[in-house]
């Protein structure tokens, strides 16, 4: 008796639950489709308007910088920040930005594809994409295959020690009490210095490793050098050493022998410096913490 | 799926020797946890024999005091914090072995709730114990000494075992002064690889294995105290 009571309310609910679904199902439908028409329509007048605006930027550029084509693909692996990273649905960061004012200084429209690393210079070298935009570093390496433009930034991993300490420079770090943030750059390099003997400590945050200085713990702080400026602004009687554990500086990768892309890009980038421009971008990024 | 298995085991332990990093954070901690639970179980003792005696006896009135300030505070607040008070405040500035600094946090800690485990251990003892040992000519001290304690112990290891099970894992935290036990190790190794499954799960299993070992131990000692009950 109770089985069947049980079955006859799930059936009732069940046919309840799909007459629910059956009203709501034709309710999208038509609203689905009065949708799509509508998107449509706007979609024919959005591409319109673009082709439109196309030939008239197409017609400029080439007037501008004679043959070269109107829009500058910029190959990038989009999982760096703060050079480049998703932020929604759109790529954003330093690299993008001065990639973006590169374009604007020679007429040209940018457009961003997010490629693995390891795939920006195959793809450069295929002529899939004009300009490679990843906070890369020269080496000799890369040299081999591309060529690069003049560095746009550095970003160096530097030492904070207290004034007075008797580390100098690089080499004084060995044996001694090296305090990192956990996982960075400057966690990396500073890893290197256990085989001489050195102890890494790695705070969880930045800060804690500063403090931990302050108080005598540990010897030295390696660190990005955008943090390490504000750090050392903020407290009393702590410096950072002349001399960076490492300097790297970041270059935009072209094609092996396109000469002429390289002087256009290495001129929009001079004008960026001296415009101030490039230093706004990088400010607007990196900032105090 | 088992290449990618093997070439995952080999990114995040063999490559760069990362294994070292286990293995070294494995030593310190149970290097932390063995002489924080001696330090918690030195303390424990002391507090509640303090204040079992005040209870019994209402001497020690200013001990007594002294010992509730240690468990309110010890026992109200998070033993994270107590970690950063200790290494950036107590020993603010001077350089001292940041494993001193853990075993006395987390010793400090454990004490306070060792204390409460033993004191209810000497209160489940009937008075009717307490008496007669009074009455065969045994003073206070021999009386909890031969009479109290070793019953109180029994009673009270299940919840002792818990206490130090709760102790091996809250030295999890001890990475945040930068300390490198089994957990840093493992968030080094993740730092380094990028992968979350490996490192976390080597250190999960330890942390387990560990445990499992402690309590098959403590379970013989409570087969072997509870022989005599018969």
């Amino acid at each position: 008796m109770k089985k069947q009571v049980i079955a006859l309310l799930t059936a009732a609910m069940m046919v309840g639950a799909m007459a629910g679904c059956g009203a709501g199902g034709s309710d999208t439908t038509t609203a689905a489709d009065t949708t799509a028409a509508e998107t449509t329509t706007a979609g024919d007048t959005a591409a319109e308007t673009d082709t439109e605006a196309e030939a008239e930027d197409g017609a400029e550029t080439t007037a501008a910088i004679g043959g070269e084509g109107k829009v500058l693909v910029m190959a990038t692996n989009a999982e760096f920040p703060p050079y480049e990273y998703h932020d929604g649905g759109d790529i954003v960061g330093i690299d993008v930005e001065v990639a973006e004012a590169i374009a604007g200084k020679l007429g040209m429209t940018l457009e961003v594809e997010d490629i693995a690393f390891d795939s920006i210079i195959p793809e450069l070298e295929s002529g899939k994409a004009d300009i490679g935009v990843a906070g890369m570093t020269v080496n000799e390496d890369r040299l081999k295959n591309v060529d690069f433009t003049d560095p746009y930034t550095t970003a160096s991993q530097v030492i904070i020690v207290k004034e007075d300490s008797e580390i100098a420079g690089p080499d004084d770090l060995k044996g001694k009490h090296i305090g990192v943030q956990l996982g960075t750059t400057g966690d990396i390099y500073a890893s290197d210095y256990e085989a001489d003997g050195s102890t890494i400590e790695r705070y969880n945050k930045g800060f804690e490793a500063v403090q931990a200085m302050q108080q005598g713990k540990i010897d030295a702080v390696v660190i990005d050098q955008e943090p390490a400026k504000v750090f050392v602004s903020q407290n009393e009687g702590i410096k950072i050493l002349d001399e960076a554990l490492t300097v790297e500086e970041y270059a935009i990768a072209i094609k092996k022998g396109n000469t002429e892309l390289l002087d256009q890009v290495n001129g929009a980038l001079a004008e960026l410096k001296e415009s101030g421009e490039l230093q706004a971008i990088i400010d607007k990024y990196i900032s105090a913490e | 799926m088992s290449e990618k298995f093997r070439a995952d085991f080999y990114q995040n332990f063999i490559e760069d020797d990362r294994w070292k990093y286990i293995v070294n954070g494995l030593g310190n901690t149970i290097k932390i946890t063995l002489f924080a639970v001696l330090l918690g179980i030195a303390l424990g003792f002391l507090v509640a024999i303090i204040r079992s005696t005040f209870e019994k006896t209402g001497k020690l009135k200013l001990l007594n005091l002294l010992c509730r300030v240690y468990l309110t505070v010890i026992r109200g607040t998070p033993v994270l914090i107590q970690l950063l008070l200790i290494y950036f405040v107590v020993f603010g500035s001077v350089r001292i072995d940041k494993s001193l600094v853990a075993i006395l946090a987390f010793g400090i800690n454990s004490g306070a709730y060792v204390a409460e485990i033993f004191r209810s251990g000497i209160m489940s003892i009937d008075n009717g114990q307490f008496e007669a040992g009074r009455s065969l000519g045994f003073n206070y001290t021999q009386t909890m000494l031969y009479i109290i304690m070793p019953q109180a112990f029994k009673n009270v290891l299940p919840a002792l075992g818990n206490e130090f099970i709760v102790l091996l894992k809250e030295t999890s935290v001890a990475g945040y002064i930068a300390i490198q036990d089994l957990t840093k190790g493992a968030d080094i190794i993740r730092s380094r690889t990028y992968s979350a499954f490996m490192p976390l799960m080597a250190a999960a299993v330890i942390y387990l294995v560990m445990v499992m070992i402690f309590t098959y131990f403590v379970q013989r000692l409570e087969r072997r105290l509870r022989s005599s009950d018969h």
